[in-house]
């Protein structure tokens, strides 16, 4: 008889540990032949609300981290997933179509690599000494906001996630993260690679379940600082709503456009920029 | 006796200091004046560093990705200055070295330059990490060919060298941002000289930036000290480096006059003294070769009555003793205030008498060997001339190993702008030690030198600080600190220290042409 | 009374005294840990060490049983003859005398906490009988703590007469000034307190970082503004003040640490347990492990060592 493989039991990554969720729902998802997979956390509010705990007891130290620190941080993110290309691949294939897969985790590899080396260089471009006229030392430093609400497009499993979370951690914002909706099994291993990357327990906090019952909660939760989401119209609408009571910082991208995530307009500076505040401190010159 | 709560609160009676107002500790009861006791009673036993450098009996040239013999067939040797003893041969390069060079780095100019920079990072990125695992065998080859302490190199020289490498990896795809307004290309094939005195990192300042860029480079290490260079040749092989983007020829001064020369580079870059920066110059007169040069300098560290003194001291200590004070940066004239300049001084006695001085592989060492002879010679030609002038010199007691280039840190008090131990760069353990009774004094003092690389401000008034900043020409300076580098943070002079700017996204502008 | 304000009491002392660079002190000590201490001068410097812990118990639920204990191992750490017994035994004023009964006579003195340990907050009055009583049992030497409340609002003179009152009350026994660094929080304030007690203080008294009791203890930053401030004063006055950190030192690796900045700041005179202490109770048995190791050498066990807790 030929050995029987044993399953990997689907768990979420929060908090540094790898949980079920609090409800114990799950659902079910099938590989590309139609076949049984395994059963997905089903995340409740109650789930993001306990990973938005996480995110904040994970902030301050995170933010406290020198730049170039961080930077190494991602950089080994990055070493973990390129060792693991094939197994990465392959959760994202479910049997399916290998070569595009792979091509998502090395565009995904680059782009983590790629927010790395901003981690101790955006402070320099986007800061200033500013030439008040008057006798001060003026100056502008840039700082990360605090817990970032993420909601990843429903396609690009890995690369859409990747792409909206490194920018926004590279300064030392925290996150909390909904997967894609119909591809969620790529989050659910690239956990293990953030678990084994040196990054903290509850600077990136991934969940899994359905938007319909995840967003309303991400659009109200008050310690988010900002969203970043992909999002339909009616999302959107919820998320802009929700987010006037604590005055959230919204960045959105449509999900009903077509874009293509390989691209390099996909990965700029700006991403990094719209999770920043900006501080300005005068001081007087003189003897 | 009971104060009253209502009145303002005095200081308190009995404790009485002397501390601030520069007199010497009083004697007490008619008995001598204290004195701290820095003798033997807890000695340290040696400490060796024991991981292997594993160094090579002869190291060849580094050209197009191999390790080649001289084309005179000459080497020459290296000596550790601990103890005199030979390290190593090193081949000496010469023209025909140098013309294979440049043709070797223009050919992998054609791939390395047009190369995306997402790829060319990974190389850099390649590299850092490989010299993050063979950290410690590179501390201590190091440290046997400079003669600086193994705690130096192992936590200061090589985990910097590492960290540029990783800063520049990541900027080689991000040059859009480099320049506003205009495109960063690179420039081509650049020559660049190093000196002695951190010569890891000085490579690692050089090629970083120029790599990131696109740039291909020919480098000459200092003839004292070409060990680690060739053997992170050694990690370009491992990383797999395209042949031809780095090529490192070791030879005598002339092989450096020959790399600076050379028709093919496209700009280049000069690390050492004032004097021979100048003979470079002169020597490219007239042609476009782009230039950088990071020459001497004789920085005054400022320290204000108001200063946290105990660091004030550390800081002075640093600025003067670290690296064994050759460095160009050096924290070389105390300007102190009158008012705390015999406080301070008092204290800097103390700290040095507890600096240890010896086998800069014994990991409790302090202050290590001088490179060579002849620098030994020339920084005793100038006690010499101190004394001589009229100073006060001062050395704390200790026993220097029987072999090896070795000094005990060094003190001048009494000395004035106009000594010549407070004009000329002498590149060693060496302090002159000068007084100050304004802040537009300092300022002019501080000024007064044809060099400009750095400064030191102690104070604990922030706008002071800031208006010193403004007033002091000088390219770095450092509050209430000192000798503190990161390849963010740009490094170059004013006036005769030189031109460019080393590290941060001003550093990269050197080595790009922009359109 | 003029009608302008006075600059306030802290800017004036600190003017005096000066002020500490944070960034600067922790440079400074962070070369210490990268001292390599080394067969005989780790053997000498842990013995040393031994000989300077004042062992250790303030517990609600102490006894005369623990105490008897305690006292047991800190004449008697080791069996091997060459260990040295420890500088004190540190209790509170009750179990004084229980403890007084196993040491008196021997080279172990009875250090007794006093003054409403911890808090302080407490009338002065019953403060100073606390310390009388503690005396009259046989107490060698007190530790207070001083008034953290007073000295925050600026009034020295109360934090300083309180101090004298202490000392007097203390009669013939030792003074250790307990500042209570986590509650000062800046350097500043920590030399400031520094130089306050040391302006009443006689020569063998000593200051001390903490009642352990809070979640900051002494680190080699504050041990190394504290003893900065010692050696000023001693080059000053004469006066030698002693030092104990006190909390927060597990390992035998730290406490060498804490050993070389004494040695490079105030030298060989303070090398000794009648001017530099170690507040400690799990520490003893990590000095002891280490030494076992360098005499067999073979890393030790914890269970291997008397009173230890560790059982895995």
């Amino acid at each position: 008889m030929t050995r029987l493989p044993i399953t990997k039991t689907p768990k979420v990554y929060v908090g540094g540990a790898f949980i079920r969720s609090e409800s114990a729902r799950t659902f079910p998802i099938k590989d590309a032949s139609g076949e049984f997979l395994g059963n997905i956390p089903q995340c409740t509010r109650k789930d993001l609300r306990n990973a938005v705990e996480a995110a904040a007891k994970a902030g301050p130290g995170w933010a406290r981290r020198t730049p170039y620190n961080r930077g190494q941080i991602l950089y080994r993110l990055a070493e973990m997933l390129e060792s693991r290309a094939s197994e990465m691949a392959g959760a994202i294939a479910l049997g399916g179509s290998g070569a595009d897969a792979a091509r998502e985790v090395a565009a995904s590899v680059d782009r983590l690599i790629y927010y790395a080396g901003w981690a101790d260089k955006y402070g320099q471009v986007l800061g200033s000494v500013n030439p008040v006229s008057a006798p001060y030392f003026n100056f502008t430093v840039v700082e990360p906001m605090g817990i970032v609400g993420v909601i990843a497009p429903s396609e690009a499993p890995l690369l859409g996630l990747i792409s909206l979370v490194a920018p926004v951690i590279t300064s030392g914002n925290t996150v909390v993260a909904l997967a894609s909706e119909a591809s969620p099994y790529p989050a659910i291993v690239l956990g293990e690679m953030l678990a084994t990357s040196d990054l903290p327990g509850g600077v990136v906090n991934l969940l899994t379940g359905f938007h319909k019952e995840l967003v309303p909660t991400f659009a109200t939760h008050a310690h988010l600082r900002a969203i970043s989401a992909v999002a339909d119209a009616g999302e959107r609408r919820v998320l802009a709503l929700g987010a006037v009571e604590s005055v959230k910082r919204t960045h959105f991208a449509k999900a009903e456009e077509k874009r293509d995530w390989f691209s390099d307009s996909e990965q700029s500076l700006y991403a990094i920029r719209n999770f920043l505040e900006f501080k300005t401190t005068w001081h007087p010159i003189g003897a | 006796m009971p104060v009253h709560a209502t009145m303002p609160p005095t200081a308190p009676a009995k404790a009485k200091s002397a501390l601030r107002n520069g007199r010497a500790p009083s004697p007490h009861r008619g008995r001598t004046a204290p004195a701290l006791i820095f003798g033997d009673l807890w000695e340290f036993d040696p400490a060796p560093e024991s991981a292997d450098p594993k160094l090579k009996p002869r190291y060849e040239l580094f050209i197009n990705g191999e390790f080649v013999p001289p084309r005179s067939g000459k080497y020459f040797e290296s000596i550790n200055p601990a103890n005199e003893r030979k390290l190593a041969e090193i081949a000496s390069g010469g023209a025909p070295d140098v013309d294979a060079a440049y043709e070797a780095a223009s050919r992998a100019f054609g791939t390395w330059g047009r190369m995306p920079g997402r790829e060319r990072g990974k190389y850099l990125y390649r590299v850092a990490r490989l010299l993050q695992d063979r950290a410690r065998e590179f501390a201590v080859a190091e440290t046997m060919d400079n003669g600086k302490p193994i705690r130096e190199t192992r936590d200061f020289d090589v985990p910097m060298c590492a960290a540029h490498f990783f800063y520049h990896a990541g900027w080689a795809d991000k040059l859009e941002y480099v320049a506003p307004g205009r495109k960063a290309a690179p420039l081509g094939v650049v020559g660049q000289v190093i000196p002695w005195n951190f010569p890891l990192l000085m490579l690692a300042w050089k090629l970083a930036p120029a790599l990131a860029m696109g740039n291909c480079a020919v480098l000459k290490p200092a003839s004292n000290t070409c060990i680690t260079a060739l053997k992170l040749a050694e990690i370009f092989q491992d990383a797999g480096l395209p042949p031809g983007v780095v090529n490192i020829v070791t030879g005598p001064g002339s092989t450096g006059g020959l790399i600076m020369a050379h028709p093919t580079a496209s700009k280049i870059a000069f690390t050492g003294s004032t004097d021979v920066g100048k003979v470079i110059m002169r020597s490219v007169a007239g042609g476009d070769k782009r230039m950088t040069m990071e020459l001497g300098g004789k920085a005054a560290n400022i320290v204000f009555d108001d200063a946290p003194i105990d660091q004030a001291v550390e800081g002075i200590v640093n600025g003067i003793f670290f690296n064994q004070g050759q460095v160009c940066c050096a924290g070389s004239r105390l300007l102190v205030h009158e008012p705390v300049a015999a406080a301070v001084t008092a204290k800097l006695r103390n700290r040095l008498r507890v600096l240890r001085v010896g086998d800069p592989l014994d990991k409790n060492t302090d202050v290590g060997a001088i490179v060579s002879r002849a620098q030994l010679d020339t920084i005793k030609e100038y006690l010499k001339i101190g004394v001589e002038e009229g100073a006060e010199m001062w050395q704390p007691p200790c026993r220097l190993p029987s072999k090896g280039y070795f000094l005990p840190p060094t003190l001048f008090t009494g000395v004035t702008q106009s000594h010549r131990i407070a004009r000329e760069e002498i590149f060693g353990p060496v302090l002159s030690i000068l007084t100050f009774r304004t802040v537009d004094e300092a300022i002019e003092k501080a000024n007064n030198t044809p060099y400009g690389l750095s400064a030191g401000v102690w104070t604990d008034k922030g706008s002071r600080i800031l208006k010193m900043s403004t007033e002091l020409k000088a390219g770095v300076v450092w509050a209430n600190t000192f000798n503190k580098f990161d390849p963010t943070s740009p490094f170059g002079g004013y006036k005769e220290s030189g031109f460019g700017r080393e590290g941060g996204r001003q550093g990269l502008l050197d080595y790009a042409k922009l359109t | 009374m003029p009608a302008i304000a006075y600059p306030s009491a802290f800017r004036r002392l600190f003017d005096e005294i000066g002020t500490v660079d944070a960034v600067g002190v922790e440079e400074r000590v962070a070369k210490y840990a990268t001292r390599s201490i080394k067969k005989a001068s780790k053997v000498s410097g842990l013995k040393l060490a031994v000989s300077m812990v004042d062992l250790t118990t303030l517990e609600g639920k102490d006894t005369p049983g623990k105490i008897a204990s305690l006292c047991r191992k800190a004449l008697h750490p080791h069996e091997d003859p060459d260990v040295p017994s420890v500088a004190a035994v540190c209790v509170y004023p009750s179990m004084v005398r229980h403890a007084k009964k196993h040491v008196a006579g021997t080279a172990v003195r009875v250090a007794s906490v006093a003054t409403a340990f911890p808090s302080g907050q407490t009338p002065l009055k019953t403060r100073l009988a606390e310390v009388r009583c503690a005396a009259a049992d046989g107490a060698d030497e007190i530790d207070m703590v001083i008034n953290r409340g007073a000295f925050l609002a600026g009034e020295f003179g109360r934090v300083q007469d309180e101090i004298s009152a202490v000392l007097e009350a203390c009669g013939d026994a030792a003074l250790k000034v307990i500042l209570e660094v986590s509650e000062l929080e800046t350097y500043d304030a920590i030399r400031a307190a520094s130089f306050l007690a040391m302006g009443v203080l006689r020569e063998g008294d000593f200051i001390k970082t903490s009642t352990g009791k809070t979640s900051l203890n002494a680190t080699l930053g504050n041990n190394q503004v504290m003893i900065d401030a010692i050696r000023d004063h001693f080059l000053d006055t004469g006066i030698s003040i002693g030092m104990k950190p006190a909390g927060g030192i597990r390992g035998a690796k730290q406490a060498l640490h804490f050993l070389v900045a004494v040695k490079e700041t105030l030298g060989d005179a303070w090398l000794v347990n009648r001017r530099y202490r170690f507040g400690a109770s799990a520490l003893l048995n990590d000095l002891l492990r280490q030494i076992e190791k360098e005499k067999t050498g073979a890393y030790q066990a914890p269970y291997y060592f008397s009173d230890a807790a560790e059982s895995y």
